[in-house]
């Protein structure tokens, strides 16, 4: 048993190799937490289906030393979303905010999930109302 | 009847949705992956830069106020950039519009070298080696270009290589009577 707890020990550990910074960027845990959690959050437009954390592009790692750097300078994570969506737009953010050009956007789950509801009772609905072995139409 | 029309419309609307926008990918008139720039219709980002050609002078966006200019984001590491050149040199000669230069994430004398071999079509090029101006303007990748007023507002911006096609569709309408022709 010994050995498989310690491959899986391992396997599990080996995520953080795959990280492209090598050592932390702040002795603070708080700030290096508030950085690896914003370059999570922000998009490398360069390759557009990756995180700046995981991208090893120049500019990607551009854009994570002027994270750094503005985490540094006492920058709240919200105006170093600003400064990233006033360059690149809100595409830059995994999580695109609440906007009227987004309103279908966020409510397309809700829509979606009401059309099946409405779909699903009408198909019940009428099922329990068929006699249980006729010809209810539905070719079933 | 409804049980055949109603699906039969929604696979036919999400068909004519997908064949619409292939048949535009197709022609070049939508690209999925450009981000449409929030700079457009604001004012032009400043920078500072030492020159490419003279590492002595600096470059500074405000000596560019009061006349309209191209800004265009190149590297000699970009083999797309190479392939707009020759457009960059005819528009440099007919378009009445200084073109600046934007060296991004690049070694000077590596620009140098290119530019004496390919021909410079700008009136400036400034070295942004560490990608600052760059984060500035938006650029994700190179070659991007801007059009920039007199006033200093970005009146445009085209993502890949120029050419004179696009130049004149894209640019010259934008540009006071008689410039960039």
């Amino acid at each position: 048993m010994r050995p498989y707890l310690a491959a899986v020990v391992l396997i599990l550990l080996a995520g953080s190799a795959l990280a492209i910074d090598t050592e932390a960027a702040f002795p603070d845990p708080v700030l290096q937490g508030r950085y690896e959690q914003l370059i999570r959050e922000l998009r490398c437009v360069q390759c557009q289906n990756q995180s700046i954390a995981d991208s090893p592009v120049g500019l990607a790692s551009d854009l994570r030393r002027e994270v750094r750097e503005l985490i540094a300078q006492g920058e709240s994570d919200a105006q170093i979303k600003r400064f990233m969506t006033d360059r690149y737009g809100d595409f830059v953010l995994y999580d695109p905010p609440l906007t009227p050009r987004t309103y279908l956007l966020w409510a397309a789950p809700v829509l979606l999930l009401l059309l099946t509801l409405g779909i699903a009772g009408r198909v019940i609905v009428r099922r329990s109302r068929a006699p249980p072995d006729g010809d209810d139409g539905e070719g079933a | 009847m409804w049980r055949y029309l109603l699906p039969a419309t929604a696979v036919l609307a999400l068909g004519g949705l997908l064949a619409f926008a292939l048949l535009r990918i197709g022609a070049g008139k939508l690209d999925v992956h450009e981000i449409k720039s929030p700079l457009i219709g604001r004012s032009a980002p400043s920078f500072n830069l030492p020159s490419v050609t003279d590492p002595t002078q600096r470059i500074d966006s405000h000596a560019l106020a009061g006349h309209a200019y191209v800004l265009n984001v190149w590297g000699t590491w970009c083999a797309a950039c190479r392939e707009e050149h020759e457009a960059l040199l005819a528009i440099s000669h007919t378009g009445g519009v200084p073109l600046v230069g934007i060296d991004w994430r690049d070694e000077p004398e590596l620009a140098v070298r290119y530019l004496a071999e390919l021909g410079n079509p700008y009136q400036q090029v400034a070295s942004d080696a560490d990608g600052r101006a760059a984060i500035d303007w938006g650029v994700y990748g190179a070659p991007e270009t801007f059009l920039v007023s007199a006033q200093g507002t970005v009146l445009a911006k085209h993502i890949g290589p120029l050419s004179e096609a696009v130049w004149r569709e894209k640019f010259v309408p934008l540009l006071p009577v008689g410039l960039g022709r």
